[in-house]
C-alpha cells in the first residue's frame, strides 16, 4: 500500500465515523417523531427522510452544493458566522455521506422503536419517571441493539459513498479523496490498474469486516439481554 | 378517601363509573373480564385520560375534566402492579427495584428498602436477571418495585392472574402481610371472589363499564347484582367477626359474628387464625342447612338462631332464603320443595346449621 492509499483508508474511516456520530441523534429524533407522534406533515417528513434512497446521489451532492456552497444561503451564513466551510472539505464529505446514509439509519431505528413495549414505558411513568427520563432509561436501552445495528450499517455504507461526496466535496487528496474516490481516480490514471486492484481489495476487506463486526455485536447484545 | 367519578367513551366501550374507596384499606374492583376494570386502573394511574369527571385522593385532585386538570402519571404518587407485570428486561432485580426508589421524593421514604426486601423475601434474588425468575418471584419483584416508589395509593391489576394456582397460594400471604404491615390504600382488580373475601373489606361491582353497586363486603355480598356475577353456586353472605379463642388441639377457632360482635358464634378451622384478629368469611348459601327445630345427634358444629327476612325464587327449582342471625345477615339456598314442606315464611324463627369444614376464615384489617 502506498501512503496515498493509507491516507484514503484512514480518511474513509474518519468521514464515516463523523457522518454516523453527526446523524445518529438526528436519526433517533426522526425515528421517534415518525413512530410515536401523529402530526400534520408526518407523511411529508417520512418521504423527505427517504429521498436520498430514491434520488441519484449526484443530485443530492448538487443540492448540498447549492445550499452549503460558499455562495449558498446556508453555506455563506455558516462561513460568515462560524468560519465553517463545508464544500470541498472533510466535514463536507462527512455531511454528504451522512445525508446518504440517513434513511438506512432511520429505518433500522424505527424498527427497533416499534418493537419497544409501550407497557414498560407506562410502568416507568407509574414509578415516577418523567417523559425524557423514561426515554433515556427505558426506551433507549431497549432499542439499543437496533440503534447499534443501524449505526453499523450506516457506517459501512458511508465507507462506500461516492456520488454525493465527489459532487459536494470534490476529489481533494488527503481531505475528501475517500476509498471509492481514490479507486475512481486510479481507474482514470493511465497506469492505475495495480493501485485500483489494491484499493478494491481494501474496500472489500473493510466491507466484509464491517458486516462481520455488526453480526458479532448483535449476537453479544442478544446474549447480554438474555432470553426475553 | 379516594373519590372516583369518570366517564370515557370510545368506539368499542364506555366507562361511566362513580365510587368512593375508604383509605387506608383494600377496595376490590370486581367484575367479569371486559367489565372495564383494567381501563379504570389506567384512568386512575393517569395512563389514560377520561373525557369528563374527577379523581380526588385524600382531598387532592388528580384529575378534573371541568378544570382541565390532569396530573401526569409520574407525579401522581399512584403505584401500579400490572397484570403482565412489566418488569424491565434490561435491568436485573435490584435495578428494577431501585428504579422507583431513586425517583421517589426524598422526604417520602415511608416504605424502606430493607422492609420491602424482608416482607417479600427478595434478598436472594437481587442479582438475578428477570428471565431467571419463576412466575411467583416475578410477581413479588413487581410488587416490591411498585412499593419502593413510595406510592400513596397502590393499584393491583389482576396481580395473581399471571401465575399458576400453586404459586398463587404462595404469593397470597405476601399480599396479606403488606396489607397488615403497611397502611397503604390499595385498589385490587380481580375476577376471583375468593381473593376479594381474603383481602378486601370494600368492594365495587363493575359490569359493562358501569358501577353496579358498592359498599362494605358483607353488605354487597347480599345483593342480587353480585349473585348475577357469581352464579348461584358462588352466592353466599360474607360475614365479619372476631376470633375469641383458638383451640389448637381441635384445630378450631371460635369466632363471634358481627361488628360490634354479637352473641352468635361460629367454630371455624383455625388454620392461620389468631385470637383477637378480625376475620372475614363467606358462608356459601348452598352450604347452609335450615331446621325448624333444634336438631340433635348431628356432626354439624355450628347452630345459629335466626329469622327469615325474605324469600326469593332462585329458578328453576330453588329458593333463596335471607336470614337475620342476631344482626348478622345470611343467605341460604334450599330446594323450593323443602321450603314448601317447612312452610318457610318471613319472620319465621329457624335453626341455621353450618358445617365447620365448609368454612375458611381470613384475617382482615378491622377494629
Amino acid at each position: 500500500m502506498t501512503t496515498a492509499e493509507i491516507d484514503a483508508l484512514t480518511l474513509s474511516l474518519e468521514v464515516a465515523l463523523r457522518s454516523v456520530l453527526f446523524s445518529l441523534p438526528l436519526a433517533i429524533g426522526a425515528a421517534w417523531l415518525l413512530t410515536r407522534r401523529r402530526f400534520v406533515g408526518r407523511t411529508l417528513l417520512d418521504a423527505f427522510v427517504h429521498l436520498p434512497m430514491v434520488l441519484p446521489p449526484v443530485m443530492i451532492g448538487y443540492v448540498l452544493l447549492l445550499l452549503f456552497g460558499v455562495r449558498g444561503p446556508l453555506g455563506s451564513w455558516l462561513h460568515q458566522t462560524f468560519g465553517i466551510r463545508l464544500a470541498f472539505t472533510t466535514a463536507g464529505a462527512a455531511l454528504a455521506t451522512a445525508v446518504m446514509a440517513f434513511p438506512l439509519m432511520v429505518r433500522a431505528i424505527r424498527l427497533a422503536l416499534e418493537n419497544v413495549d409501550r407497557g414498560l414505558e407506562e410502568a416507568a411513568a407509574t414509578l415516577g419517571a418523567a417523559p425524557v427520563d423514561r426515554f433515556l432509561t427505558v426506551t433507549l436501552p431497549l432499542m439499543a441493539p437496533g440503534v447499534l445495528a443501524g449505526a453499523v450499517t450506516a457506517f459501512v455504507a458511508s465507507l462506500g459513498e461516492f456520488g454525493a461526496v465527489i459532487t459536494f466535496a470534490g476529489n481533494v487528496p488527503g481531505a475528501t479523496r475517500t476509498l471509492p474516490i481514490a479507486l475512481y481516480s486510479a481507474l482514470q490514471a493511465p497506469d492505475g490498474g495495480a493501485a485500483a486492484t489494491r484499493i478494491a481489495l481494501i474496500s472489500f476487506v473493510l466491507g466484509v469486516g464491517g458486516l462481520f463486526a455488526s453480526e458479532l455485536l448483535a449476537r453479544a447484545l442478544r446474549r447480554r439481554r438474555g432470553r426475553e | 378517601m379516594l373519590n372516583v367519578d369518570l366517564q370515557l367513551r370510545r368506539h368499542e366501550f364506555t366507562i361511566d363509573v362513580k365510587f368512593a374507596a375508604p383509605t387506608p384499606g383494600i377496595t376490590a374492583l370486581f367484575g367479569r373480564s371486559g367489565a372495564g376494570k383494567t381501563t379504570l386502573i389506567q384512568l386512575i394511574a393517569g395512563l389514560l385520560r377520561a373525557d369528563t369527571g374527577s379523581i380526588d385522593f385524600d382531598g387532592q385532585a388528580l384529575f378534573n375534566g371541568a378544570q382541565n386538570l390532569n396530573v401526569p402519571p409520574h407525579a401522581r404518587g399512584v403505584g401500579c402492579v400490572f397484570q403482565e407485570l412489566r418488569l424491565f428486561p434490561h435491568l436485573n432485580v435490584a435495578g428494577n427495584l431501585r428504579y422507583g426508589l431513586r425517583r421517589a421524593a426524598p422526604g417520602a421514604l415511608r416504605i424502606p428498602w430493607d422492609r420491602v426486601i424482608e416482607l417479600l423475601d427478595l434478598g436472594a434474588l437481587l442479582e438475578r436477571r428477570i428471565w431467571q425468575l419463576s412466575g411467583g418471584e416475578r410477581q413479588r419483584v413487581a410488587l416490591a418495585r411498585a412499593l419502593l416508589a413510595q406510592p400513596r395509593l397502590l393499584l393491583l391489576d389482576e396481580p395473581l392472574s399471571a401465575i399458576d394456582s400453586a404459586q398463587r397460594s404462595a404469593v397470597l400471604p405476601y399480599f396479606e402481610r403488606l396489607r397488615d404491615e403497611l397502611t397503604l390504600p390499595m385498589l385490587l382488580v380481580t375476577h376471583h371472589f375468593d381473593d376479594v373475601v381474603r383481602l378486601a373489606t370494600h368492594v365495587v361491582l363493575l359490569d359493562g363499564g358501569r358501577m353496579l353497586t358498592q359498599g362494605d363486603l358483607p353488605a354487597v355480598s347480599l345483593k342480587p347484582e353480585l349473585g348475577a356475577l357469581l352464579g348461584s353456586e358462588g352466592i353466599g353472605a360474607v360475614v365479619v367477626g372476631r376470633v375469641e379463642s383458638v383451640d389448637a388441639n381441635a384445630g378450631l377457632a371460635t369466632v363471634s359474628l358481627g361488628v360490634p360482635t354479637g352473641k352468635e358464634r361460629l367454630l371455624v378451622p383455625s388454620a392461620a387464625l389468631v385470637a383477637g384478629r378480625t376475620v372475614q368469611l363467606q358462608l356459601l348459601a348452598r352450604d347452609l342447612i335450615l331446621a325448624t327445630e333444634q336438631p340433635r345427634g348431628l356432626s354439624v358444629r355450628n347452630q345459629l338462631r335466626g329469622t327469615v327476612t325474605q324469600l326469593s325464587a332462585d329458578p328453576p327449582h330453588n329458593t333463596l332464603v335471607s336470614l337475620d342471625a342476631g344482626g348478622v345477615r345470611l343467605l341460604a339456598r334450599v330446594t323450593s320443595a323443602a321450603a314448601l314442606e317447612l312452610q318457610l315464611h318471613v319472620g319465621q324463627p329457624l335453626w341455621i346449621l353450618v358445617k365447620s369444614v365448609s368454612l375458611r376464615g381470613h384475617a382482615v384489617h378491622g377494629p
